[in-house]
């Protein structure tokens, strides 16, 4: 293929891409492999920094390390998040699709759950404080209704909140993908299954959902991905007080230990990597755009 | 089971209404509160009504400067919304037709979307760091005056930060260029063509206009996704603070309702960009 004008049209985009993502990455992958001190990164070829983060991982006698309970909540995190987004993303893309009618709707109601995204995620994470908070709304009201005795400090600064916020700020990511292969779905497909006698219950998991996968797949990438890497929703949710990846990264980043830094990262990368190519095993992304 | 109002259809229109209450409830509940008196808290009751914490934030609320933070997070959205519509418009018309690494180009701009952030926002700052690293290095070595003197970083707003921001915004621009053009009908382009028109011609007279309404999308998703950013520019914006960083400086500093006012503030902003980028397309869909 050669070089042609098209090529010229990308190129002001390729070169972006190229200076601000492929040699970013692939200098984290270099500087993993660095020595440093207290005020400089020192070009070497080591692995001390893969063997501090791993220091006692593979001594089982032992509690779990560092390393490997940090992956285990982010996990965690990555299930329950995962798991609420893609049931809320479901039924209001299910919604939107088979229940309302007419296609001004349609966009009225699509532009309903997409706004919030173009607001600052900072600010829909610190929304949460009045409501959750000791003297919240939350807590006011069940005592008022006598659910419960005292103020419950576990609404806020906890599992929990990070779990709501990150449902908060990502159902979105969800619901466009599934939206898009629901909206795809031939309706009189489902009219045949219906007049054939199959119920509701049977038409959605043997007609919508198979159909719908890779809008669920894309959408679990990107819900996955998100969460896997955060260090700002679990900073401000968590209190400071859980532990992340992301965190980790972004503190030795600020002590400038930045080849213990990249190290962690590259691992992160590894691992998210690792998950993306097994989802995108089952099916081809650039056909669903 | 389409054409009935069963229990299906009453389930999933109260779920939807209770999803839209948990997506803007806690928005709402922060821009009532901005509203505190002056004695009143961070929760409710509301204590009294005014303007207090809002003129609070407008003197500096004895913070950061937030003013200067605010220009700079808009004028910094400016270019990302001029610079992401120009790139994607051209990069998704060049994507129409095949050229060298088409491919490539389309796996990096997808896998730019899902990398984590912070590895790519350290990845840049350790750029920018050998940047410096090396251009000090030549100064010493030629003895570039200005270089030993006077020079301090590489790492700014509008170098790092800027291109951080881009890998985010730009993604976003082209799977809507990409969306466009799958529902694009080439005949009035192949007809402009045949009448003898040049190629930048018929970009600009056929082309342009009628994907125009959505180029105000991709503008809508340059201007507040990089007003708003923060996980990727965390580590890369220098000296220089902008909006989204002051913020999350706040919220662990800040204890009265002047951070509700901040928030309100800059959700109005958002709603702001949404509204006219709305209008704006609904005239140009009319034309």
């Amino acid at each position: 293929m050669k070089i042609n004008k098209y090529f010229l049209l990308a190129f002001p985009f390729y070169l972006i891409f190229i200076f601000f993502f492929i040699i970013p990455l692939i200098l984290t992958i270099i500087v993993s492999f660095w020595d440093y001190t207290e005020y400089s990164i020192i070009p070497d070829f080591i692995f001390d920094n893969y063997k501090y983060i791993f220091n006692k991982c593979f001594e089982f006698s032992n509690d779990l390390c560092v390393t490997f309970k940090t992956y285990l909540s982010t996990f965690y995190f990555c299930f329950m998040a995962w798991f609420f987004t893609l049931i809320i993303g479901f039924t209001v893309a299910y919604f939107l699709v088979f229940h309302v009618r007419s296609v001004g709707m349609q966009i009225v109601l699509f532009l309903i759950c997409t706004i919030p995204f173009w607001t600052s995620n900072v600010i829909r994470m610190i929304s949460w404080i009045p409501l959750l908070g000791r003297n919240g709304l939350f807590n006011s009201f069940l005592i008022s209704t006598g659910v419960i005795d005292e103020p419950q400090e576990w609404f806020l600064y906890s599992h929990f909140s990070v779990i709501l916020a990150f449902v908060h700020l990502y159902t979105l990511f969800m619901i466009v993908p599934i939206f898009n292969s629901l909206i795809r779905i031939d309706k009189s497909l489902i009219e045949a299954a219906y007049d054939s006698g199959a119920n509701g219950f049977q038409i959605l998991t043997n007609i919508i959902i198979p159909l719908c996968k890779p809008g669920i797949i894309i959408g679990s990438i990107f819900v996955i991905t998100v969460v896997m890497g955060d260090f700002l929703t679990i900073g401000i949710m968590g209190g400071q007080q859980i532990a992340s990846i992301g965190k980790i990264i972004q503190v030795e980043m600020s002590y400038l230990q930045l080849p213990s830094a990249a190290a962690n990262a590259v691992i992160l990368l590894m691992i998210t990597l690792l998950l993306i190519w097994t989802m995108t095993k089952f099916i081809d992304i650039r056909k669903e755009l | 089971m389409l054409n009935k109002k069963g229990k299906s259809y009453y389930f999933c229109w109260g779920f939807f209404l209770a999803f839209v209450i948990f997506l803007y409830g806690p928005t709402f509940t922060i821009v009532v509160l901005s509203f505190q008196g002056p004695e009143g808290g961070l929760t409710f009751p509301m204590n009294g009504f005014s303007f207090h914490w809002f003129h609070k934030l407008w003197e500096g609320g004895g913070y950061v400067d937030i003013g200067s933070a605010f220009r700079r997070s808009i004028l910094l959205g400016l270019i990302l919304m001029v610079l992401t519509v120009l790139l994607s418009v051209s990069a998704g018309m060049a994507f129409r037709k095949k050229f060298f690494g088409a491919n490539f180009l389309f796996l990096i701009t997808v896998s730019s979307l899902i990398v984590p952030s912070i590895i790519l926002s350290l990845g840049i700052a350790l750029e920018f760091r050998l940047l410096d690293e090396t251009l000090k290095f030549l100064g010493d070595k030629y003895s570039i005056q200005w270089i030993i003197n006077d020079f301090q970083t590489t790492l700014n707003m509008y170098s790092s930060g800027l291109g951080a921001q881009l890998t985010w915004t730009l993604p976003f621009g082209l799977l809507i260029m990409f969306a466009i053009f799958n529902r694009f009908d080439k005949s009035f382009e192949e007809a402009s063509m045949d009448l003898g028109a040049s190629s930048w011609q018929t970009f600009k007279f056929v082309v342009l206009p009628i994907i125009a309404p959505s180029v105000i999308g991709i503008a809508l998703f340059g201007f507040t996704l990089s007003y708003d950013e923060l996980a990727r520019s965390s580590q890369v914006m220098g000296a220089t603070n902008t909006l989204p960083l002051e913020l999350k400086g706040l919220t662990t500093t800040v204890t009265t309702p002047v951070i509700y006012a901040l928030g309100t503030l800059t959700t109005g902003i958002s709603f702001l960009a949404i509204f006219i980028a709305i209008i704006l397309f609904m005239i140009m869909r009319k034309k």
